[in-house]
């Protein structure tokens, strides 16, 4: 069994927790990161300055290297707080699609919510964890980086209003 | 011809390679007359000095470690909080612009930035593009913020504190809305807290380093005051802080030589003489009815919305270059217009223009890990209320102030 693991910053120790308390002892883990479009955005900034044309200044590079090393601090601390034998595996590009790209032949996929977490519903996935719990070819297991909302934070169900309730 | 080689540059090679021949080739050829030449370079010289200078006083403030006892002073602040990051970086990233140049937030900042998100464990996305959009939006205020700012003064013959004046309540309203929209458009990335265990160290602000810039930036107002080129007080920080750095051999002259780029210097001058000269062959006389004389609301708001899209067809400083001849007659108020356009408007397209957004599409150059719609979507969100703001702002700073003249 390959359970692909997305170590994203803020959410992670969540997806590591549920790795180490659900997945069978045989399986194979991989701890995946993608470094998003922060060094895309500064190399456009550098590009926009007209006339500065000294390659060796351009921010994105450093933004490159930051990332790379960056990327590679979170592995090590999502694979110490696994506690077990795992693959690290990191790639750079949009963040969603490479996530679903990455989890081509995986029979489980972890992520955690990363909206706004304070009620329950649609809210509490971010643009990119939308996208890829929409498109994800495997199995998905969606954690909450913390204790979820109560169950009253439900919004109120549609369908008849004010004229009293429906049904039985 | 000169932007197209700018934009694309032909193996590597410097911008000013193929700028300054242009120049020459124009000169020599009749196509701008010598007193012509001259009054382009005189007006450019001094600009090109102020500018070589706070180039150089934004690196030595690098090498005295200003902008990592930044990042440290941001993640302290924070103190695991996006949100509160956010607002870290908006004020670092805003002052920083103003007074050191947004060279200096493009270049020395925004991986500072990068990397203090990455410690603290939090999406680094949204402060990465708050630093990209304040490099533009919040080089506003002074004269020194933006080489479009130092032309524009030159043209205006505002005083520094003047310019600086009319042009608060515009970097305000302009820095109010991108706040704004980066809380919105980011909220998901902002809700996601922090690793916890990242340590912040104490952050240790290089005092002379800061002390010089305050010096200098009190020079601007005085020797503008007096009537002497504030450029000055901009070599007299540079070289201050620059001996001591040679002193303590933090520095090479070699490296501040560097820092002071040559080649873009060159680039400025001879893309100024080339953009005069064919002014003076048609292009002035084609814009000639385009020239501007209402300066009221409605007018200035054109005038805006005109230099907005120039930039983000070409770039904002050719188009600076065209727009302040076509401008100046009407008055500062209708050449602040002007800046606020081509300032806040090139953050509408990733690259700043579409020239070098097709060019670098072309080569595919490092963009393919930038949602370009996304990218847009924010600049949509931000520029057209940004500009709108901005405008009516320095409309009403215009009526609070005047333009002394």
């Amino acid at each position: 069994m390959r359970v692909v693991v997305w170590i994203a910053e803020g959410t992670w120790p969540a997806c590591v927790d549920a790795v180490r308390d659900l997945a069978p002892g045989p399986a194979d883990v991989v701890l995946l990161h993608v470094t998003g479009d922060a060094p895309g955005a500064a190399h456009g900034a550098f590009a926009g300055l007209l006339g500065r044309g000294r390659p060796d200044r351009d921010p994105g590079t450093d933004v490159e290297h930051l990332a790379a090393a960056s990327a590679e601090r979170l592995l090590d601390a999502a694979a110490r707080r696994l506690g077990r034998p795992c693959t690290r595996s990191t790639r750079v590009g949009r963040v969603e699609r490479e996530i679903v790209a990455a989890a081509e032949d995986a029979d489980l996929l972890v992520l955690a919510r990363d909206g706004d977490r304070s009620h329950l519903g649609p809210r509490s996935l971010g643009h990119a964890t939308r996208f890829v719990v929409d498109h994800a070819p495997c199995p998905v297991l969606l954690v909450w980086p913390e204790r979820p909302p109560d169950v009253t934070s439900l919004p109120p169900p549609p369908g008849p209003r004010k004229g009293g309730r429906a049904g039985h | 011809m000169v932007l197209a080689c700018a934009v694309v540059r032909p193996w590597g090679w410097s911008e000013a390679v193929f700028a300054v021949p242009a120049a020459l080739v124009l000169v020599v050829s009749g196509a701008i007359s010598l007193p012509a030449v001259a009054a382009e370079a005189g007006l450019l010289g001094p600009v090109i000095g102020f500018l070589a200078a706070v180039l150089v006083l934004a690196q030595l403030c690098a090498h005295e470690g200003l902008f990592r006892t930044c990042g440290a002073w941001m993640a302290r602040v924070a103190a695991r909080r996006p949100r509160r990051l956010l607002v870290q970086v908006f004020a670092a990233a805003s002052v920083i612009t103003a007074v050191l140049s947004l060279d200096a937030t493009v270049v020395l900042l925004t991986p500072v930035v990068f990397a203090t998100a990455a410690r603290l464990g939090v999406r680094p996305k949204p402060h990465v593009y708050a630093c990209t959009h304040l490099s533009n939006t919040a080089s506003l205020l002074f004269p020194v913020s933006n080489l479009t700012n130092l032309l524009a003064f030159a043209a205006s013959g505002l005083s520094f504190a003047r310019f600086a004046g009319l042009m608060t309540l515009p970097w305000i309203a302009a820095v109010a809305v991108e706040y704004a929209a980066f809380r919105w458009f980011f909220a998901a990335d902002l809700d996601v807290g922090a690793d916890v265990g990242a340590e912040a160290e104490r952050p240790e602000w290089p005092v002379f380093a800061v002390a010089v810039v305050a010096v200098t930036l009190a020079g601007f107002l005085l020797t503008s005051a007096v009537g002497v080129n504030p450029a000055w007080a901009a070599a007299a920080g540079a070289a201050l802080l620059g001996a001591r750095a040679l002193a303590r051999r933090r520095t090479t002259p070699a490296a501040i030589g560097r820092a002071a780029s040559v080649g873009f210097l060159a680039f400025v001058l001879a893309l100024g003489i080339v953009v005069r000269a064919v002014l003076d062959n048609g292009l002035a006389a084609g814009l000639g009815r385009f020239v501007v004389d209402d300066t009221g609301l409605p007018g200035l708001l054109g005038v805006a919305a005109v230099a907005a899209v120039l930039a983000n067809l070409v770039n904002n400083l050719p188009a600076v270059l065209v727009l302040l001849p076509l401008t100046a007659p009407a008055g500062p108020a209708a050449v602040l217009a002007v800046l606020l356009g081509v300032n806040i408007g090139p953050n509408l397209t990733y690259a700043g223009s579409l020239a070098t957004l097709l060019w670098r599409r072309i080569v595919r150059a490092h963009d393919t890990d930038v949602d370009l719609g996304e990218f847009t979507r924010l600049g949509l969100l931000t520029v057209p209320a940004g500009l709108v703001l901005s405008v009516a702002a320095l409309w009403a700073s215009l009526h609070l102030i005047g333009t002394g003249g």
